[in-house]
């Protein structure tokens, strides 16, 4: 590992991490060295400069850093190495590559992955100009699943279009009685070519789009976008601007965990939970739009900066609205606590063991209640998380009550850190104007969002434009956990599972 | 169980009074009871994804919070569109959703309203359109109403309903013409 670090430059970005130009026979031996170290995959994408033609890129998360690898692909027909034998979560992201680059792996599984047979098989997405016209019906979208035969299997198809208010995919289940032997997870269907709509933004205007990859994670995604951004662009951000950054993923933080607990509830058949934790959340919210001017902070984080400042009444009401929270959590989670039914219904169910976390790859949120003990905020601190101290919340048990009761934790965590900024907020000004950067400079953007590490690989183009920019939300690297979650367990504890993990489509799909 | 019963006690009921629509249109008892004209029974809805960013579904779930508490004004989410009146579709129409946004308009018994919901919903927004992506949900479906707002509060989202229920004559086409 160490002779590999030594090689490597500074990555622009997010700190600690270090870059690596690589070739096909050292792209494999650092991921065998990485997956025998422990250390963690990334996201996998693919880009191209001029110098260089296309490139495949990997990066890693080991102990107190990253690295980020390019492989430039001298024959793009020549298939480049996979490495989805070390790292499981790898075998989806080279599919993605393949449907929306045209460069192919060296995997044996060739299915289209993000592509649904919508457009033409030859166009490549993100090499190909933009199509003017389209065939007006999509294909076929025929899609060879696995099936599993014996005696008394039978097969449940679930999607896109689910019975809730939640974001379209197909779940294929085989089950025998209501027992689940297999779940295969099809994904795709919000896949709306955000990719491809990057490089047709300015530079400057990108963290919108990446602030919609995901709603649910707009502030951890644009914070990394302009993370990346402001790295290219040798950019410092004033020390109130990083402050108030934080404090608005706190804010996320906080708002999703609510929203969870609430939905956890009545996935177990607790109603209660659902109107008490939907009424606190809808308290924060308000006071959101009161402070900040947005119930959802979609447009708060801007390149140099935030978009507003807080002043001094917004902190003391702000201040206010989370000491209520804080101590309404607290009560609520003794009644979840001492609810036969709802524990009833939490222990045990979607298990993912410590052992099967760390082979998997599991991340974030759900990684930290199977023993996966990392956090950005404490292993990789970017500002202002270098001066406040986050304590890390890991559990083990790896079942919906260990992912319900992380979300206590971290929530009251969340909380603290939250009057911590509040009360330390540094004077000065929330925002700085950012220079241009050049062109085919990368910026890694890398923020510990409330799902997990979500990613941005910003590319600069010419004048002002972006060449290419590769968001990556953790669920690529849960959704495949999933199916291992919902083994054994029964058919109807599938959403009360599917939502203790909380993935993200649209941040998947693209 | 003691915990529960006075945690209900102490809160009390939060509901707020339906909020006023910005076109002089209340939604109150009133709403009811133009439901009940163009209906003859409570409103169900139906939502689809359509391609959304997921910021949308977040505020409709708020409609469910006893705050804004939509069951009490007779209006309630159904699992399929064979029990709906009403479509609430968000996002831009993904290319891969497409097909299941016509079939669950299609299942949709008649009479039936659509609501084309945030700013992606009504013009395409940031997405717009592409090798992937329809754009706005009138090019896939007709639309009765659609609600701009990036995302749309509850609030916006209900004074859309309302208006959907209240049958404006401004009907969108597949096409995009006034019919």
């Amino acid at each position: 590992m160490q002779e590999w670090l030594a090689g490597s430059f500074r990555q622009p970005g997010a700190p600690g991490l270090r870059a690596l130009l690589v070739s096909g026979d050292q792209w494999r031996r650092i991921a065998a060295d990485m997956a025998a170290a422990g250390a963690r995959l990334g996201p996998l994408w693919s880009s191209s400069t001029r110098e260089t033609g296309p490139l495949v890129h990997a990066a890693y998360l080991m102990q107190g850093g990253g690295l980020v690898l390019a492989l430039p692909l001298t024959d793009p027909d020549n298939p480049y190495p996979g490495i989805e034998d070390l790292f499981p979560a790898a075998a989806r992201m080279q599919r993605a590559i393949a449907d929306l680059s045209g460069l192919r792996s060296t995997a044996t599984d060739s299915r289209p992955w993000l592509s649904h047979e919508a457009w033409p098989r030859s166009y490549r997405p993100l090499v190909d100009p933009p199509l003017s016209q389209l065939a007006t019906e999509p294909g076929a979208n025929a899609y060879d699943f696995v099936r599993v035969e014996g005696d008394g299997v039978h097969e449940i198809g679930v999607g896109p279009v689910h019975a809730g208010t939640i974001e379209p995919g197909h779940f294929r289940f085989s089950v025998v009685g209501e027992k689940v032997l297999k779940l295969e997870e099809r994904l795709g269907y919000v896949h709306k070519g955000i990719e491809q709509r990057f490089t047709q933004l300015p530079i400057f205007q990108g963290h919108k789009l990446a602030a919609r990859v995901s709603g649910d994670s707009a502030v951890a995604f644009s914070w990394a976008y302009c993370q990346a951004l402001e790295g290219i662009a040798n950019g410092e951000i004033p020390q109130r601007a990083a402050w108030l950054r934080a404090l608005y993923l706190e804010l996320e933080r906080i708002a999703n965990h609510l929203g969870d607990l609430g939905a956890l509830g009545n996935d177990a058949g607790f109603a209660f939970g659902l109107m008490q934790f939907s009424r606190l959340k809808e308290y924060l919210l308000r006071s959101n739009q009161e402070v900040l001017g947005q119930r959802y902070l979609l447009d708060a984080i801007v390149p140099g900066g935030t978009a507003r400042d807080l002043t001094r009444p917004g902190i003391v009401s702000l201040g206010k609205r989370i000491r209520e929270i804080e101590s309404e959590v607290g009560r609520l989670r003794t009644v979840y606590d001492e609810h036969s039914g709802v524990r009833d219904r939490f222990t045990g169910a979607g298990t993912v063991s410590a052992e099967l976390a760390a082979r998997l790859g599991l991340t974030g949120l759900a990684g930290r209640s199977s023993a996966q003990p990392f956090d950005l905020r404490v292993d990789m601190p970017s500002q202002p998380y270098q001066e406040i101290t986050v304590k890390k919340v890991v559990l083990s048990d790896g079942d919906v009550a260990a992912r319900v009761a992380i979300r206590f934790d971290e929530l009251r965590e969340s909380c603290r850190l939250l009057q911590y900024i509040l009360g330390a907020l540094p004077e000065g000004a929330h925002c700085t104007p950012v220079r241009l950067p050049e062109e085919d400079t990368l910026g890694v953007g890398l923020i510990e969002g409330w799902r997990g590490p979500v990613w941005i690989a910003l590319q600069a183009g010419p004048a002002g434009t972006i060449r290419r920019c590769h968001p990556h939300d953790p669920s690529w690297q849960n959704w495949p956990a999933l199916e291992h979650a919902i083994i054994g367990n029964i058919v109807p504890d599938f959403p009360l599972i599917n939502k203790s993990f909380n993935l993200s489509y649209s941040g998947h799909d693209l | 169980m003691l915990k529960t019963l006075r945690q209900i006690a102490s809160i009390g009921i939060v509901s707020e009074p339906p909020p006023e629509s910005d076109d002089s249109l209340r939604i109150s008892v009133g709403l009811q009871e133009q439901i009940r004209a163009v209906l003859g029974r409570a409103l169900c809805i139906r939502h689809i994804d359509a391609g959304s960013c997921n910021g949308c579904e977040l505020e409709i779930q708020a409609l469910n919070n006893p705050i804004y508490n939509l069951e009490g004004l007779g209006i309630r989410f159904v699992a399929s569109p064979r029990h709906a009146d009403l479509l609430l579709v968000t996002g831009p129409v993904s290319r891969h959703m497409e097909v299941a946004v016509r079939r669950t308009y299609e299942a949709t018994p008649d009479p039936k309203l659509v609501v084309a919901l945030g700013d992606c919903g009504c013009t395409g927004g940031i997405f717009g359109e592409s090798y992937a992506s329809r754009g706005r949900i009138s090019n896939v479906i007709p639309v009765d109403v659609a609600v701009p707002g990036c995302p749309p509060s509850p609030t916006r989202i209900l004074q859309g309903i309302l208006a959907a229920v209240s049958r404006s004559p401004t009907r969108v086409s597949a096409a995009g013409e006034r019919a």
